[in-house]
């Protein structure tokens, strides 16, 4: 884990809204920014998997640099002056948040999302004005929930196109490729091969991807069928760890239980056995305990 | 032969390791997240060799395949160390230092020569030199099984074939170098280290020790057997002499699981009296005469398991057991009484404090860290020690601290089920990814990847058979016969083919298997199997088959 | 890898042999089987017109790619269908120079005539992003698939023309001619250009009658480190729009210890009005073959990859085949020149991507990937094509290499301004008397330029330019005498670009022109990041808005829009398309009276 730098470590000095900080070289600035209490919006990053830096809500400023870097992917140079909360800052924060909130359905987002977009004001209306038709008309990422099989379903209106997915379904975990970001521009979508259904594809519902996905895009069936009914109550669930009743590896699960009833399982990310993955049986082989 | 029934690496150590060769084990689909760190190992640089009679999903990202025969691994083992010692590519200093029995390990493995190797496995000669030689230049190497190896007439020597080339190449000991056994079960491991094997107290304890046996007889009050139990198919021989009557089954379904079905039931189903504690009316249960049911230990009760990194981690409560199902600890305590002897109502905290108390593994394990640290692997003997990621590095101080390592004379056995005319084809069973074992569990849940119960063959075969996929076929062992349908797989190469055990209830593939076990583990040779497949007089298909 | 093939589907036999044998033409160029995927794209989509199931299989089956990832591929591209769709396809420009020439016109008759853009079985029509033939618009490209499939660039498209393209396939010769100053009395000042019009492409012999490869036998005379300070004393400063000393790529990839390094030619020319790189490929092929052969032997390369856009078949004939033809005769391959120099050249065709003439997002294509731009640091000298050392270069700025070696760098520096050395290919499209490729030394005025090109077509008042392309900045009359020189135009707070002047008279309508320059950016950007993804259709959108006066508040409210938009694409985007995509929009709302840009006469598009 990069949190325990190793002795032989250099570190590096670098300024950030006019603290001076000392930190290994190599850094992130976001990770910098940590060590001082610096809370940086994130959306496209999760420490378990390799920054994409595409979603650009945690750029900051960087005395000397054209344009705004992303904290979560940029390592700190020694003597780098960094300022997080400058205007340029603020605007493109608030503006990343609009967009999205302008294009994209956020109900079921994180709450911390909800939280940040109140944080930088963010008033996602004024981009999406109301009463155009034609090309005046905001586009959204609208489309029909994809219901194909049993365990999960995909809402890709809800799709904010971090990349966490494909992602976790290819080379930062599973390796199975089942999905990969498709079209460009606004139509890009996240899609598995000719937008087959799951079952035709390469698949395997090791549900990891829902594990990432920061917006409910992905959701279990469970999950989404509750909300759908009703009876989806967060305030009622509790998540207890435990280990997985299959295979010898000893996955870590997090049981989210309402009513007596696990209602989802999830893994920490930061457990070095799984680092917040697991297999279709840990994901989703519980139900054998309900249907005694 | 190191005196510690564990894997020796953590699963960390094969994402910094310089070759790995996975044995007998379809751990894609088997151990996913241990196959990710695996991933990780490949994506860091490390050369990667498969050993399997399959073409498997795992097969499919190794560098090279070793598509050996069925129950070969001994040989192809001692090839590999023959060739080792031939080449001169030992690791000489390490031997002297830290084994015994070299010399005789030597002259044994002299007659696996690569061309006598390649007649035993079927792996050509130039492989299995070119694997000799790249284990024992590696930096660091790991080996990796799982059922593979162990569900064998000769699991046992499997084993120590395999533990023979690491002490050859001094591949164990070290991070990044070592053997790493992955268990088929959640707490394989944890119940072994439990004392829940015929010949160990807690902490892999003797029984046969008698200064050990005279500490846990302290601790108990009671006096405990000097002698080892019987393993899992010594009470099944038991049970056909009459000698064992009673049995106590704990979330076991021996009904579904065990080889060669038909004997097991005839045996279950004579005995006087039989007690089944499990979280499901299982087919185990349906013939007992006292069912107790008991809560899912990993869901519904507090406790540990171990993994197969030696990690003991926390099993934590999240719902409440339905109707009268009761915990597995306050059954036994309250049998106890029923018995005579009153334990209280202990919690499952209280003992584990028993387990740090009497175990050396374990002493340092408090609940609170393992809380804390997300687990903690054994040894991990005082509360200051940091636990054990690797075990045996103590063979790397000079000297040894401790006990040298000893090399074991292991030799070819084949598989007991001959294949003949009449059974010309090798059945070997195994596991898919969506599913466990009976099923039991994973029947639970709706895969979408789950097609059912199919026989697999190579398309050479089915073409031979004139069988297509899907099509309804009787398969016959010696010891019985079943139907299933056909899908052809392209991964296994002409006379072998392939089933599970997933869905006894459609297709009792245990049926079909051998109960040739190994005398020292008491694994049977589920891996072994000699068939024919007969085409049904009337062609009926089922499903589309095939595709996946 | 445990490949998941799609259930069922195979490819025809054409389809598996179109694409193998497009495999095993760049079989072994780069490292893995990864880098041959958009060939063989390229191959199933030539082959059927469409990428097929079938198609898509046997090439994941062939380089281990898993289907989604190849799917994700495949959808990127504008040239690449993944729905079947009507094997003869003509793709008619509509951008801005063509806008000018009366595309638009020309879009809706073929509507009228055929149905909506890509409908029909037999053939079909589709409106394209700029085609790079600007100063011969309107222009259309035709493709026909199949078994030898074939493919033209119409230019002075008439209506007569493209009905005839799409409903039998049969298209003119080339008319035009690109370099006005090659014409009639030769400019004796051309360097760039002194070939064209004079040397046969086609010929090796010719092109060394024409002084062709003595820099080569120089530079292997030299060696690499003296070759490395002529082009770091000549001050040669990129021509790909970025401006960055050629000299220090060139150094860093040289004294880089990690190996190999690779030397890659940006020849994706994209930017609307730009087509120069195409002038000089189409007419002195040999010309960025030897100076390519010159940078690999400096920078230690052995392998250089020219990535040409999908949309020049011809470049893409003629540097096929002088590639070819320098190999046979030893200019390229292992022993160059019987100097035992060792450097090979292989040419790789994108398929409809703006983006990936961003240096890093052209990495990712020829890798086989989407062509998404990286973060950046690290730069390609240090992490580039492969993830190696790379130094890549625009077409333009390689070719000057040749003669930097000839006549040694501070005498190429002694040209044009001190801090702009050399000579310049401008690209004069739209409304302009002579439009064309010219070559000019730094330091020309831009009225200069204008009044070199005739001036504006037919006389008439100019309106504006738009100079340095869609991502570059729309300039007034009142601006003429700005210095075309990197540092005049920053000053002016514009930008060579490309090196695009793009004339716009009285009758255009800049409205319309905005719109079409944001849909650009809104259709080219690569999706990645947020900015520019949601920014630049947005920013269409409130366009579209303004311009028909259709606003929703007044008119300040969607100004404000517009600019904050504007703001966070240039401050937050990955990638100069993100960057760039608000500059000529924001400029010319700052410079040209709203009322201005609606003109009430009607023009070329008034009909
Ligand atoms: C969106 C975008 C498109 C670009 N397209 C091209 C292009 O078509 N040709 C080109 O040479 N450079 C293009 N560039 C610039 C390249 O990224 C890079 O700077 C150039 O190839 C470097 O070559 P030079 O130093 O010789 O100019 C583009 C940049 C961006 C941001
Ligand atoms: S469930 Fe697993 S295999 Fe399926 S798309 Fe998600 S990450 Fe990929
Ligand atoms: S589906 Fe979820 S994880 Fe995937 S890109 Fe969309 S928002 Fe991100
Ligand atoms: S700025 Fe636009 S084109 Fe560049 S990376 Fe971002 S989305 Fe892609
Ligand atoms: S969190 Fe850094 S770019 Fe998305
Ligand atoms: S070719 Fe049409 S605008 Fe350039």
């Amino acid at each position: 884990m990069n949190a325990v730098p190793l002795p032989f470590v250099r570190t590096v000095e670098v300024t950030i809204d006019g603290r001076t900080v000392r930190v290994p070289e190599g850094t992130t600035i976001i990770n910098a920014c940590k060590t001082i209490g610096i809370d940086t919006p994130t959306l496209c990053y999760l420490e378990n998997l390799t920054p994409v830096n595409v979603c650009r809500v945690c750029v900051v400023e960087v005395e000397g640099s054209r344009v705004l870097v992303p904290a979560c992917s940029r390592p700190v140079d020694p003597g780098m002056v960094i300022h997080t909360d400058s205007d340029r800052v603020r605007h493109s924060r608030k503006l990343v948040f609009e967009l999205l909130g302008s294009s994209v359905d956020l109900s079921t987002a994180e709450p911390r999302f909800k939280a940040d977009m109140e944080k930088y004001g963010a008033a996602p209306e004024r981009l999406a004005p109301s009463g155009h038709s034609d090309h005046g008309a905001p586009a959204t990422v609208q489309q029909p929930v994809k219901i194909d099989n049993d365990l999960y379903v995909r809402d890709y209106s809800k799709c904010v196109l971090c990349y966490k997915c494909v992602e976790a379904c290819g080379t930062d975990a599973q390796h199975t490729f089942a999905i990969a970001v498709a079209g460009r521009g606004f139509g890009a979508t996240i899609s598995t091969e000719f937008d087959t259904d799951l079952p035709d594809s390469a698949c395997v519902y090791c549900g990891n991807c829902i594990g990432v996905c920061p917006t409910g895009a992905l959701m279990f069936k469970t999950e989404h069928d509750m909300r759908a009914a009703g009876t989806w109550d967060e305030s009622r669930q509790t998540a207890t760890d435990t280990i997985c009743p299959y295979c010898g590896v000893g996955c870590t699960l997090s049981l989210h239980v309402q009513d007596n009833t696990i209602v989802k399982v999830t893994s920490p990310n930061d457990h070095d056995v799984t680092e917040g993955h697991l297999c279709i049986k840990g994901r989703f082989g519980w139900q054998f305990v309900q249907n005694r | 032969m190191f005196g510690a029934g564990g894997g020796t690496s953590a699963y960390q150590e094969i994402e910094d390791t310089d070759l790995i060769i996975l044995w007998g084990s379809n751990a894609r689909e088997t151990h996913p997240i241990f196959f990710h760190h695996l991933l990780k190992g490949k994506k860091n640089g490390a050369r990667m060799y498969a050993i399997d009679p399959r073409r498997t999903s795992s097969v499919a990202w190794a560098d090279v395949w070793l598509g050996l025969e069925v129950g070969s691994d001994v040989a192809l083992a001692n090839t590999i160390g023959r060739e080792i010692i031939a080449a001169g590519l030992c690791n000489t200093a390490f031997i002297e230092r830290a084994t015994t029995g070299f010399d005789a390990y030597k002259a044994a493995v002299e007659s696996y020569t690569l061309e006598r190797g390649e007649q035993l496995t079927s792996v050509k000669a130039d492989v299995l030199r070119e694997m000799a030689h790249a284990y024992a230049r590696a930096d660091r190497a790991q080996i990796c099984w799982t059922l593979g190896i162990t569900e064998h007439h000769n699991a046992v020597d499997n084993v120590f074939a395999i533990i023979n080339l690491s002490l050859l190449t001094g591949h164990v000991g070290r991070w990044g170098s070592g053997l790493v056994p992955l268990r088929g079960q959640n707490n394989v491991q944890g119940g072994g280290d439990m004392g829940a094997i015929p010949n160990k107290f807690v902490g892999g304890q003797d029984v046969e020790d008698p200064a050990l046996r005279a500490t846990f007889e302290r601790e108990y009050g009671t006096s405990v057997p000097d002698t080892r139990g019987w393993h899992l198919s010594q009470m099944f021989e038991a049970m056909e002499h009459g000698e064992l009557k009673t049995v106590f089954v704990l979330g076991e379904n021996p009904m579904q699981s065990e080889a060669d079905a038909k004997r097991t039931r005839r045996l279950l189903e004579g005995l006087e009296h039989l007690v089944v504690q499990d979280i499901f009316l299982t087919k185990t249960a349906d013939v007992a005469h006292v069912v107790l049911p008991a809560a899912a230990s990993w869901c519904e009760s507090e406790g540990t398991v171990t993994s197969s990194e030696r990690r003991v981690q926390r099993v934590r409560k999240a719902l409440h057991p339905p109707g009268q199902a009761k915990d597995d600890l306050e059954i036994l305590t309250l049998l106890a009484k029923k018995l005579g002897k009153d334990w209280g109502a202990p919690t499952a905290a209280e003992v584990w404090q028993e387990v740090q108390r009497l175990s050396p593994w374990h002493g340092g394990m408090s609940y609170e860290r393992l809380e804390a640290e997300n687990g903690l692997q054994w040894p991990c003997p005082t509360l200051d020690h940091p636990g054990s990621p690797t075990l045996h590095t103590r063979l790397w101080s000079d000297p040894v601290e401790g006990a040298r390592a000893g090399f074991q004379v292991v030799h070819h056995s084949p598989p007991v089920d001959t294949l003949t005319d009449e059974f010309p084809l090798r059945l070997t069973t195994g596991r898919r990814l969506d599913s466990f074992n009976t099923g039991v569990q994973t029947g639970g849940y709706t895969s979408p990847l789950r097609h059912g119960e199919r026989i697999e063959v190579s398309p050479e075969d089915a073409v031979r058979l004139g069988v297509v996929a899907g099509e309804v076929v009787r398969v016959v062992s010696r010891r019985g016969a079943i139907v299933a349908p056909i899908k052809i797989d392209p991964g296994l190469r002409a006379g072998l083919t392939f089933m599970t055990m997933h869905f006894p209830d459609e297709v009792e593939t245990n049926i079909l298997t051998i109960d040739a076990v190994d005398p020292k583990s008491g694994t049977a040779e589920f891996k072994a199997a000699a068939i024919r497949i007969e085409k049904l007089g009337v062609p009926e298909t089922v499903g589309a088959g095939g595709a996946r | 890898m445990d490949l998941h093939l799609i259930p069922g589907a195979t490819a025809s036999a054409e389809e598996r042999a179109a694409i193998d044998a497009a495999i095993a033409a760049v079989i072994g160029t780069g490292p893995g089987t990864r880098h041959m995927l958009l060939p063989a794209l390229h191959a199933a989509q030539s082959c059927a017109g469409w990428i097929s199931e079938g198609a898509l299989n046997h090439i994941c089956a062939q380089l281990s790619v898993p289907p989604a990832e190849a799917y994700g591929v495949a959808t990127f591209y504008h040239l690449f269908s993944t729905e079947c769709q009507a094997p003869r396809v003509v793709h008619v420009c509509d951008d801005i120079a063509c806008r000018v020439k009366g595309a638009q016109g020309l879009c809706r008759s073929l509507e009228a005539t055929f149905g909506p853009a890509g409908s029909g079985t037999e053939a079909t029509w589709k409106r394209s992003p700029c085609l790079g033939y600007c100063e011969q618009a309107p222009a259309a490209l035709v493709q026909h698939a199949g078994a030898s499939p074939v493919e033209h660039t119409i230019t002075h498209a008439t209506l007569t023309v493209l009905e005839t393209a799409v409903s039998t396939g049969e298209v003119p010769g080339p008319s035009g001619r690109a370099v006005p100053q090659a014409q009639g009395p030769r400019d004796p000042g051309l360097r760039l250009l002194r070939r064209v019009g004079v040397a046969d492409p086609a010929s090796l012999d010719d092109y060394r009658a024409h002084g062709g490869y003595q820099a080569l036998r120089r530079a292997l005379d030299i060696g690499p480190e003296a070759v490395l300070r002529e082009i770091i004393d000549s001050k040669l400063l990129g021509r790909g729009g970025a401006a960055f000393p050629t000299g220090r790529k060139w150094e860093a990839v040289a004294r880089s210890p990690v190996r190999p390094h690779y030397l890659v030619c940006n020849a994706d020319e994209s930017e609307p009005g730009t087509f120069k790189d195409r002038v000089l490929m189409e007419e002195d092929p040999f010309a960025l073959i030897e100076a390519m052969t010159i940078a690999g032997l400096a920078i230690g390369a052995e392998q250089g990859f020219i990535y040409i856009r999908g949309e020049y078949p011809r470049a893409t004939a003629r540097l096929q085949y002088a590639i070819a033809k320098a190999t046979r005769r030893g200019f390229l391959g292992d022993n160059i020149g019987g100097a035992g120099a060792r450097f090979h050249l292989n040419l790789r065709r994108g398929a409809g991507a703006y983006i990936c003439g961003e240096e890093t997002s052209l990495f990712n294509s020829l890798e086989g990937f989407r062509g998404e731009p990286r973060n950046k640091p690290p730069f390609p000298v240090q992490s580039g094509l492969f993830h190696k050392p790379t130094v890549i270069n625009n077409v333009e700025t390689l070719v000057n290499v040749i003669d930097i070696v000839l006549e040694g760098g501070p005498a190429y520096a002694g040209i044009g301004t001190a801090s702009s050395s050399g000579t310049k290919l401008f690209c004069l499209s739209g409304c302009v008397a002579k439009p064309g490729v010219y070559e000019v030394p730094f330091g020309m005025t831009l009225r200069g330029l204008l009044d070199l090109a005739g001036g504006v077509e037919g006389g008439r008042a100019l309106q504006a330019i738009l100079l340095g392309g869609a991502a570059g900045v729309f300039v007034t009359p009142d601006e003429l005498d700005m210095p075309l020189t990197f540092e005049g135009t920053r000053a002016a707070a514009a930008t060579l670009g490309s090196g695009v002047v793009m004339v716009f008279d009285d009758r255009v309508d800049l409205g319309d022109i905005l719109i079409r320059i944001a849909s650009f950016f809104r259709d080219e950007s690569c999706g990645q990041c947020v900015p520019c993804r949601i920014g630049t259709i947005r920013q269409e959108e409130a366009l579209h808005r303004l311009v028909a006066a259709r606003t929703s508040g007044d008119r300040l409210t969607e100004q404000t829009l517009i600019a904050d938009l504007g703001r966070v694409m240039r401050d937050a985007s990955i990638c100069g398309l993100g960057q760039t995509a608000a500059s000529a929009v924001e400029s010319a709302l700052k410079k040209i009276p709203f009322d201005s840009r609606r003109s009430l006469t009607a023009g070329p598009e008034g009909n």
